[in-house]
């Protein structure tokens, strides 16, 4: 019992900060703002999720678990605003979605890196 | 009428405990000047809900008991679009083909709109750009996302919580 | 075990610094600044365990709490001056 609840921690935990990686990797390499906040969401949630879960997991029934649950679930609740508070300003302030162009390497907009 | 504020006393008394237990659970410590200070704090704590008009809405209670049925189904989505993220950026080749959806929603109240417009930011993949009147606009990184939100599943499930 | 997940945590948080130093717009950069402060809530609860520390729990709550309402402090300053720039630039 505690062994299996071992493993699936640390599977959980593992997965989690893979996914923190990739979302890591995805902000660096995507073109523009509005693609870049997805990878940014990808590390907010999914892996905000793995890792505190695993983490709960390890704690077992304590008042640490009801923190973590409190932590978990406040960047849950909060990482949506921030993420529609940061798109919406930068759509207010004019900035182009550039929805029309689907292939990467045709995007190329002045509003971009040029690497 | 005097349910009308029967209700709001309710509501005012339930948040009331809420933060009371929260207190008490994180200080862990039952000293006077400790307790004053978190029963100042509730207070404040009230009066700046009820000034921004919290106490003022249609009881929700009804959509907080349905939403664990909502979080089940929109961890398995977050799941899901999160492994087609990570596909994508880990793709050498980077096959992103950002679209841009305006939809209407069927989400009459405010608390459905938002509620829907925050699963569509959680979940990977998809963010909303701007919400008004009925309708949200919002932006995926791939045109099978744009798919999933115009076949308007979550609209419907955020709708089924908040109205009935 | 506690290692990796730091470790992977720390990488991402350079990859996000990065990313806000390079960020062509200022939304770019606070986005950054964002990614930056959530991961920093995922280390301290992995360092609250990984030393055996459960009071870096509270750290964490506290920092997840400045740091959204820093974000969106941040945004709101930035969002008023674009508009006063815009209302200036009505007047000429």
């Amino acid at each position: 019992m505690e062994l299996t609840l071992d493993i699936l921690s640390w599977i959980l935990m593992t997965t989690g900060g893979l996914f923190v990686l990739i979302g890591g990797i995805g902000a660096l390499r995507l073109p523009n703002i509005y693609t870049r906040m997805h990878a940014a969401s990808l590390t907010d949630t999914m892996a905000s999720i793995l890792v505190l879960t695993g983490i709960m997991l390890q704690a077992g029934f304590s008042l640490a678990t009801i923190k973590l649950m409190a932590i978990l679930v406040f960047l849950l609740l909060t990482g949506p605003t921030a993420s529609y508070a940061i798109a919406n300003a930068a759509l207010l302030s004019g900035m182009r979605p550039d929805a029309a162009e689907t292939s990467p390497d045709k995007a190329k907009t002045p509003t971009e890196p040029s690497a | 009428m005097q349910t009308q504020s029967a209700n709001k006393t309710l509501r005012i008394l339930l948040l009331g405990a809420f933060l009371a237990a929260a207190w008490l659970l994180w200080s862990g410590l039952y000293k006077p000047l400790l307790l004053g200070l978190g029963a100042f704090s509730l207070v404040l704590c009230l009066w700046l809900a009820q000034r921004i008009g919290a106490f003022e809405e249609n009881s929700p209670l009804a959509t907080v008991l349905n939403l664990p049925r909502f979080w089940g189904w929109l961890l398995v989505e977050i799941a899901k679009s999160s492994i087609d993220v990570a596909r994508i950026v880990l793709d050498p080749k980077l096959p992103i083909s950002p679209t841009v959806v305006d939809f209407k929603t069927i989400c009459k109240g405010p608390i459905g709109q938002v509620i829907l417009g925050n699963a569509i930011t959680l979940s990977p993949g998809t963010v909303t750009l701007d919400v008004y009147q009925g309708g949200l606009k919002v932006h995926c990184l791939t045109e099978q996302g744009a798919e999933s939100i115009l076949s308007g599943e979550a609209d419907r499930r955020a709708a089924a919580i908040t109205d009935y | 075990m506690y290692y990796a997940v730091s470790i992977a945590i720390l990488v991402t948080m350079g990859l996000a610094l990065v990313r806000a130093i390079l960020g062509p717009s200022v939304y770019d950069r606070v986005l950054a600044a964002n990614v930056f402060g959530t991961k920093t809530v995922l280390l301290l609860s992995v360092i609250a365990f990984l030393y055996g520390r459960p009071d870096f729990l509270d750290l964490a709550l506290t920092y997840a709490l400045i740091n959204f309402v820093g974000v969106l402090a941040v945004l709101e300053f930035f969002q008023s001056r674009s508009r006063a720039d815009a209302q200036t630039g009505g007047d000429q």
